[in-house]
């Protein structure tokens, strides 16, 4: 099992390195080799899921990997029962998202390097998710920086696409030092930042309600908002679409930017003694969910609008693990991975066969050309929305009902209008896809549009499946929940001391009614027509201004932070620090002083024996009186 | 006793720097090289008389054979430095500074 477990990582490592150093040559076959690593490693991932299953959780020590004297740091992996689901989610999805690459990528004059780093990207995420300890968390969280930043700007002659790479990478920056600072805490209390040495000893050490609790956790937290997206660190995320859609739905979709719910849900034991803390990660997931959604009422490019959802449903996540019911955030986190991935994937099928068109004003009927995409699209539309008895249904009731059960009314309030909002521009954006009227005429015979071949179709069928039975593990039998009984033996849910209890069906009723609802809004605006969406737009023109241009958020970073930032760099650091107090003042003067010192002591060389007598004499005084009434004093 | 054999040492130490810095003619400063190297001797021997330890003796066999031998080269110096200028001042030959 030692060796599986580690063998987990290092296939897709090996895939890395043979498409990454022999790409020149493995071209023709990148696509198979990267596929074939994950296959290999989700299959071989399967094991120490199983024997979690069976309630031993694996965890192993490689070697020391840095040991100081009082810290020492191994490296060593672990699979439990929070980190089992992580690594089922992030291999099989990876996996699938291999295999529809294949296809999609197909003839990019960069396909070796895409794989190589699509590979990389996977190797890192399961060093985040297995590693044992914290400072391995962080090797994989910056590793799945570096894959995010590579891929965003993959087609990097596009300048747009090397600059969101670069943006992506600027502002992950920020949240980092949040969780080094977080890390460093955790060193600072516990000496370890070990799981199995940290967590049982979280409660003894810092107490329940401590400010260290609430330090680390926030810091910690910091370091979520940047990875996962949330509101304010928010901005990279819909700019990152500029990378391959594959990317857009392994990385910034289902696996990398749901890290950040992973590390809450897996440092639940700090989180528990902090009421203060789980208060700001829960009230930061609503109002991301909230604020994300409106933003993807107005969008009109398919890739964007699934960005701006993404955002808002990892704003249900952290809900979930903000209330401290830790299984739901984990649970809607798999599911999400499941509908969101598939989302991307059939986004990408459309643009594809559109030749990189992604506006939705183009499009319309397209169900007649590409049947199966179209299928699929609204299976994962249904189960984001929240219809039972699709997965998204399961994962979102249960954590707006822990919301109000756990004493977050307004919480549950803004996460069923959310809902709404969902339901309704996902299905704004399937009716004007693939229903209706064509909207420009001939465009589709033009562009040769036809359904996207087997390899990128069985995968979306694979997720569509999953997106369908996924959330049956959420379904109460025998009075418990499957997936909560296995999430709460690593993640226990925060103990509350008023749990309030409301009729389950109530809860049900009004979710479902919130989805269909949004449904039926989006048809009748866009398929019945009883009034159009350009009036809407004009009834609330400012708001619609506001929303369309995603309340001028880039702007404001840009005039407020950036241009400051550029500011202070050009006029401070280049033009003082660097070229005057570095170039003219250390420089410069290092060899001005060495010039003036040498035109002194040029002076002592007389070419007369007698003065070079007479120096060597003052020397040996000078040393000996030294000796004589110093040294001996 | 000890003081004056000491006084005489630094004596012959001091005379002898002194002629190696003001002297120019070549050979006078070889002489003060030699006095300043017996001066060293005398204050080894003394010392070496006054510890009771006769390893200070035995030295001063050693520098007093370095001390020929660095007058052997010495004045070999000098005769190629007579061949060469037909002088044996020491502020003649400057030219390394050249």
């Amino acid at each position: 099992m030692k060796v599986i477990l580690l063998f987990v990582i290092l296939t897709p490592l090996i895939g890395f390195l043979i498409n990454g150093i022999f790409g020149r040559w493995t071209k023709p076959i990148a696509g198979v080799i990267a596929a074939t690593a994950l296959g290999i490693s989700f299959i071989l991932g399967l094991f120490p899921i199983f024997s979690v299953l069976h309630g031993h959780i694996v965890e192993y020590t490689y070697f020391t990997w840095m040991p100081f004297k009082e810290v020492v740091i191994p490296f060593g992996l672990r699979v439990d029962y929070v980190s089992a689901v992580m690594l089922f989610v992030v291999t099989f999805v990876s996996w699938m998202i291999h295999i529809y690459s294949n296809g999609y990528m197909a003839g990019d004059k960069g396909y070796a390097r895409y794989f190589a780093y699509l590979n990389m990207f996977v190797t890192a995420m399961l060093i985040l998710v297995l590693g044992n300890n914290y400072l391995l968390m962080f090797v994989g969280w910056e590793g799945v920086g570096l894959a995010s930043y590579l891929l965003i700007g993959f087609w990097y002659e596009k300048s747009t696409a090397s600059d969101a790479g670069e943006k992506a990478f600027v502002v992950n920056r920020i949240g980092d030092a949040g969780f080094i600072i977080g890390i460093l805490y955790l060193v600072y209390y516990f000496g370890s930042v070990t799981y199995s040495n940290v967590f049982p000893r979280a409660e003894h050490v810092l107490g329940y309600g401590s400010t260290a609790a609430t330090i680390i956790g926030i810091a910690l937290f910091v370091g979520a908002v940047g990875k996962s997206a949330q509101f304010p660190l928010y901005i990279w995320l819909t700019d990152a679409m500029e990378g391959p859609t594959p990317v857009s739905s392994l990385i910034h979709a289902a696996t990398m930017v749901t890290a950040g719910v992973y590390m809450v849900a897996r440092s639940n034991a700090i989180y528990s003694l902090s009421p203060i803390a789980q208060e700001i990660v829960a009230t930061i997931g609503a109002f991301t969910a909230f604020y994300a959604a409106t933003m993807a009422l107005t969008h009109k490019d398919i890739k964007r609008i699934l960005a701006y959802s993404t955002l808002s449903q990892l704003g249900y996540m952290f809900i979930g693990v903000g209330i401290g019911a830790y299984w739901t955030g984990l649970f809607h986190l798999m599911t999400h991975a499941f509908f969101k991935g598939l989302l991307f994937l059939a986004a990408g099928a459309v643009m594809h066969s559109m030749r990189g068109l992604l506006s939705i004003d183009l499009m319309g009927g397209l169900k007649k050309y590409m049947p199966q995409t179209a299928a699929v699209m609204v299976i994962a539309s249904l189960a984001i929305s929240g219809i039972p008895p699709f997965a998204g249904f399961f994962s979102k009731d249960a954590i707006l009902a822990s919301a109000l059960e756990m004493g977050h009314p307004i919480i549950w309030i803004v996460g069923e209008i959310t809902a709404f909002m969902t339901a309704f521009y996902m299905f704004r954006m399937v009716f004007n896809v693939f229903y209706g009227e064509e909207k420009v005429e001939g465009l589709y015979h033009d562009l040769h549009t036809h359904e996207a071949p087997a390899v990128m179709t069985i995968p979306m069928w694979v997720l569509a499946i999953l997106s369908i039975i996924g959330g049956w593990v959420g379904i109460k039998v025998g009075g418990h929940i499957p997936f909560e009984w296995f999430v709460i033996h690593s993640a226990p849910t925060t103990e509350v001391a008023h749990e309030a209890h409301y009729s389950e069906a109530l809860l049900m009723g009004i979710s479902v009614t919130m989805g269909v609802g949004g449904i039926l809004a989006a048809w009748l605006i866009y398929i019945k027509k009883i009034i159009t969406a350009e009036k809407i737009a004009n009834m609330f023109k400012p708001i619609y201004k506001l929303l369309a241009n995603t309340y001028y958020v880039d702007e404001f970073v840009y005039c407020c932070i950036v241009k400051p930032f550029w500011w202070v760099s050009t006029n401070f650091l280049w033009k003082f620090v660097d070229v005057v107090l570095i170039d003219k003042g250390m420089v410069d003067g290092a060899g001005w002083i060495a010039g003036r010192v040498g035109k002194g002591l040029r002076l002592l060389q007389t070419g007369f024996v007698n003065n070079y007598a007479y120096w060597i004499s003052l020397g040996i005084i000078l040393l000996s009186s030294w000796y004589l009434f110093v040294k001996i004093i | 006793m000890l003081t004056e054999y000491l006084v005489v040492s630094a004596l012959l130490i001091a005379i002898g720097a002194t002629g190696v810095m003001i002297r120019r003619n070549f050979m006078i400063v070889l002489m003060s090289l030699e006095i300043m190297i017996n001066g060293a001797g005398l204050f080894l021997i003394t010392m070496s008389y006054y510890l009771g330890n006769v390893s200070g003796q035995v030295m001063f066999i050693f520098v007093a054979a370095v001390a020929a031998s660095e007058t052997a080269v010495g004045l070999a110096i000098a005769v190629m430095m007579y061949k060469r200028k037909k002088s044996v001042d020491v502020n003649d030959f400057s030219i390394l500074r050249k």
